[in-house]
């Protein structure tokens, strides 16, 4: 669909988040506490009270004293520092060994290199408290061997990140051209490998430190890590722990302050890795034009659009007024330059606008009942849809024949041995070699040709009444998009079915269909049967999109003609004719005033001041 | 070619297997100064300390050691605790059941609860419908993937075991025993997956197929479960499975918390008394289940996913 993206002012807003905000802010109270807490409650914390040993909580102590009479709250706020200060310690330790570990291979010879990779790529699987239990049991117990066992846990996932950063980098086109202009390689390394990989580096460093600080809690909380009389927040919970039966309160402070962190270094990281991670949006606005489109939809037609509209919040109309009718065994065309809104009429037509779009219609009906009113079963079993990319539009995990057989159980409560029967009968139907075998395998085992006759043979499941096929050949080779083509006419010559056919392309187009409708900025600006597409075309834009084809005659040595300008957005239509500023033929009027569909000649009508 | 991708794999796994039994060996050598005085403490006779020394074959050359020691590790023979003359083997197999039906309970219990938290949160707040639901999803789960698997255990027995006396505080004894462990150890892990599986779930239900299964008109069980779920499945279970080695640590704090007779009781308690051919045997057997499940979670995927194939050729 071209253009289902929602037109969107909530880009910004996600940045600054309430989660980002409560993480930056309990990140910043943190340090503020590492910084003064020492300070203001340091004697406090080391004031010994042997009168009050081991006691629960009271006015004077809110969190309860330790075993020596010590103010636990106190203790808690001074222990800050110290376990912020071990947790940067072994964060540093780790990005500083996972550098130079992660650009190794690129110094070391290939063998070298494998053995460094080798070895990263397994560390990167191992849970860093195993790592850092191994360094306390070399190290010994204490603060030290905690810190390095985190720090050694942490490097190898900063080795992988600065290796595939380096060789993401490396293999750049600016690195290549840089490399093709003389620049020296250290030069290339300083100016354009570092400063490229130091934002996610950073980026991981930050996060890393809230894990570092989890793991260090652990690791004293074990009584692993620090030794007294040294505290951090996992050793007073350590010491605080086997109390909690007779008073729960004394190990509150230091878990509600290492829960507190680990929160807080979350949400904030969080939203650091969000934010770096949204590359400037493509910004697509959806094409939307005024008016409504004459047209009154032909008695015998399977298909009849009545003034159809789709909106989304804000304003954007990719599409409205649009009329359209298709008779049985008619191919009717429907083409435009991305954005036009084609796509979105048949996402319309098929009850598929994405959310959060709305549909209006004056009439809309398939097989003359009103769509709204169709039933699943109904509406499943007599519309059949197409789309571009036959490998997207198939389900990677199921296999073909399953696929297509569920049409047939879920709408018709078919049994499976028959609905599976029929799956290969329309296999066979759409030309499928050896239907019987591919109806067993699974999408990606199939070529692109295969998998498009697959999802046509899907829509044949039912008994279909109209065919919606949106650029069904765009992603496929030439000769197969030509195969792909017939068999569609085949298909639809066969069944009886209508077909609405929706394509950029106003060659094939002409080829495939009887009639042809033209789009331009969401609205119909020519209806004309297909064979006079090449004599008969009317509407400037229509003659610019055929002048606009390469032939065998075209001199390749010229660029291609194309049309000048691009289409409008939808807040940028004027009153006037859409096309008008990059008509040839505009005239005052048409900036001013919008022309109406009407006849011109047999079968024909066009939107245009100037040629009706 | 999928089998040569599977031989591969294997190769790795052997070799990741021999150096992991080459580090736990290294690891004793690698302590400053004398292991068995470390062990015994500075007031320990010399003889004593000599004696085992040599028992331990510790005066021996450095390759004959390492000979022996792998020889003995691929018997079976993990050595004997310095502390109780216990086999470490024989602790190990008492002790690794424990550890184990912890760790599967809390990834089944993560696995059951999440996944289809996540779903349901996907289709819910699907195309930035309802906001508000989904800033409620991301920050509660954002704050419970933060909290650390030992406070969950702390804050469970203070409030079920101790405040409302629900369950024991700890031992094991008895399915109910388990409650409060698996959910301590499975409440990060869940929020984690249950993320993912949102995003996962998202990203699948904008894709054509969906569209088309959509078109197709199936109703919306069929459409999720059996559609979306299977590609959504590939991604959650490779989270799931890396979640699972790092569950395996985490529960080596949860057994502390409840006092549970398993393998990360031992190891701390190892570790603490300098009982090293215990910490030794311990770490080689924890390294040694974090490479089995890497590999299980591999050999699963490659049969779950039909297009691994694909992506090991590319």
């Amino acid at each position: 669909m071209t253009q289902s993206g929602r037109p969107g002012p909530r880009v910004k807003s996600v940045r600054w988040s309430a989660p980002a905000v409560a993480g930056a802010v309990i990140v910043g109270l943190m340090a503020v506490l590492a910084v003064v807490g020492p300070m203001v409650w340091g004697a406090a914390a080391d004031r010994i009270d042997a009168a009050a040993i081991l006691q629960g909580a009271s006015s004077e102590h809110p969190l309860g004293t330790d075993n020596l009479g010590r103010d636990l709250l106190a203790r808690v706020l001074v222990a800050g520092r110290y376990s912020l200060l071990l947790a940067l310690a072994a964060t540093l330790i780790g990005a500083f060994a996972g550098v130079v570990l992660g650009t190794l291979p690129s110094v070391l010879p290939a063998r070298g290199a494998r053995l460094v990779t080798g070895t990263v790529n397994a560390l990167v699987a191992f849970p860093g408290l195993l790592l850092a239990m191994f360094t306390a049991v070399v190290a010994g117990l204490g603060a030290r061997g905690a810190v390095l066992g985190i720090g050694a846990a942490i490097a190898p996932g900063f080795a992988r990140l600065t290796q595939t950063l380096a060789a993401t980098v490396a293999g750049s086109d600016y690195v290549a051209a840089a490399r093709m202009l003389g620049v020296p390689r250290r030069r290339i390394l300083t100016r354009h490998v570092l400063p490229n990989i130091a934002e996610p580096l950073i980026l991981n460093l930050a996060q890393s430190l809230g894990g570092a600080l989890l793991g260090l809690a652990g690791m004293s909380f074990l009584g692993l890590g620090v030794q007294p009389p040294d505290f951090d927040w996992g050793r007073l919970l350590f010491d605080g722990f086997p109390r909690i039966y007779v008073t729960p309160e004394v190990a509150l402070g230091p878990a509600a302050a290492i829960a507190l962190a680990g929160i807080g270094f979350n949400l904030l990281g969080d939203a650091l890795a969000r934010a770096a991670a949204r590359t400037p949006a493509v910004r697509r606005p959806p094409a939307a034009p005024p008016g409504e489109a004459a047209g009154e939809p032909d008695a015998g037609a399977v298909l009849e659009v009545e003034d159809l509209t789709v909106t989304f919040p804000g304003g954007a109309t990719p599409v409205r007024g649009l009329s359209l009718s298709v008779a049985p065994g008619e191919i009717v065309g429907l083409v435009g330059e991305s954005g036009s809104g084609k796509s979105l009429t048949a996402a319309a037509i098929g009850g598929l606008v994405p959310y959060p779009g709305t549909v209006g219609y004056a009439r809309l009906r398939l097989a003359g009942q009103d769509v709204a009113t169709m039933t699943g079963k109904e509406l499943g079993t007599a519309l059949a849809m197409v789309f571009q990319d036959p490998l997207a539009a198939l389900n990677p995990a199921l296999k073909v024949g399953g696929q297509l057989a569920e049409v047939a159980v879920v709408h018709e409560g078919t049994g499976r041995a028959e609905a599976r029967r029929r799956a290969v009968a329309r296999l066979g139907q759409v030309h499928l070699p050896d239907p019987e075998a591919r109806s067993r395998q699974h999408p990606h085992e199939l070529s692109g040709g295969m998998r498009q006759r697959a999802v046509i043979a899907m829509g044949l499941m039912g008994t279909p009444r109209l065919i919606v096929a949106d650029e069904p050949t765009t992603a496929l080779d030439v000769t197969v998009q030509r195969q792909i083509l017939r068999l569609l006419r085949e298909v639809v010559d066969g069944s009886g079915a209508a077909g609405l056919f929706i394509s950029h392309d106003i060659a094939v187009v002409g080829e495939l269909c009887d009639r042809v409708v033209v789009m331009y900025a969401g609205r119909v600006v020519e209806e004309l049967p297909a064979d006079r597409l090449a004599e008969g075309a009317a509407h400037p834009y229509t003659r610019a999109l055929i002048a606009s084809l390469p032939d065998l005659d075209t001199d390749r040595s010229r660029p291609l003609a194309g049309i000048p300008g691009v289409q409008p957005a939808p807040a940028q239509v004027g009153p006037g004719c859409a096309f008008a500023p990059r008509c040839a033929l505009a005239s005052e009027r048409c900036s001013a005033e919008r022309p109406e569909l009407v006849a011109h000649g047999p079968a024909q009508r066009v939107a245009c001041w100037e040629v009706s | 070619m999928r089998a040569r991708a599977w031989v591969r794999r294997l190769v790795r796994f052997v070799v990741s297997l021999a150096v992991l039994v080459v580090a736990s060996f290294a690891m004793i050598h690698l302590i400053p100064g004398d292991p068995v005085r470390a062990s015994l403490g500075p007031a320990a006779p010399i003889e004593l300390v000599q004696a085992r020394t040599a028992a331990l074959g510790l005066d021996r050359p450095l390759p004959e050691q390492l000979v022996t020691y792998v020889t003995h590790v691929l018997s079976g023979d993990f050595g004997t605790s310095f502390l109780t003359g216990e086999p470490v083997g024989e602790v190990i197999l008492t002790r690794l059941p424990n550890t184990l039906t912890l760790a599967l309970l809390a990834t089944a219990a993560a696995l059951l609860v999440a996944v289809p938290l996540g779903m349901w949160a996907a289709v819910r707040t699907e195309n930035g419908r309802r906001r508000g639901t989904e800033l409620a999803f991301s920050a509660t789960t954002g704050t419970a993937v933060a909290v650390p698997e030992f406070l969950y255990a702390i804050a469970l027995v203070a409030a079920f075991a101790i405040g409302l006396g629900w369950f024991p505080p700890a031992g094991r004894a008895g399915p109910i025993t388990y409650v409060l462990p698996v959910a301590a150890l499975a409440a990060g892990p869940a929020a984690m997956i249950a993320r993912i599986s949102r995003v996962e779930t998202l990203r699948e239900l904008g894709k054509d197929y969906v569209r088309l299964a959509r078109a197709k008109r199936l109703p919306g069980a069929r459409l999720h479960l059996r559609h979306v779920l299977p590609n959504t499945l590939t991604a959650t279970l490779t989270v799931g499975g890396l979640l699972l080695t790092s569950l395996i640590a985490g529960g080596v704090l949860v057994e502390y918390v409840f006092a549970w007779p398993g393998l990360g009781m031992k190891i701390v308690e190892s570790i603490t008394q300098k009982d090293y051919p215990v910490a030794q045997g311990v770490i080689l057997v924890y390294g040694a289940i974090v490479l089995v499940v890497n590999l299980a979670v591999d050999l699963v995927l490659g049969a779950l996913d039909p297009t691994s194939e694909i992506r090991e050729r590319t």
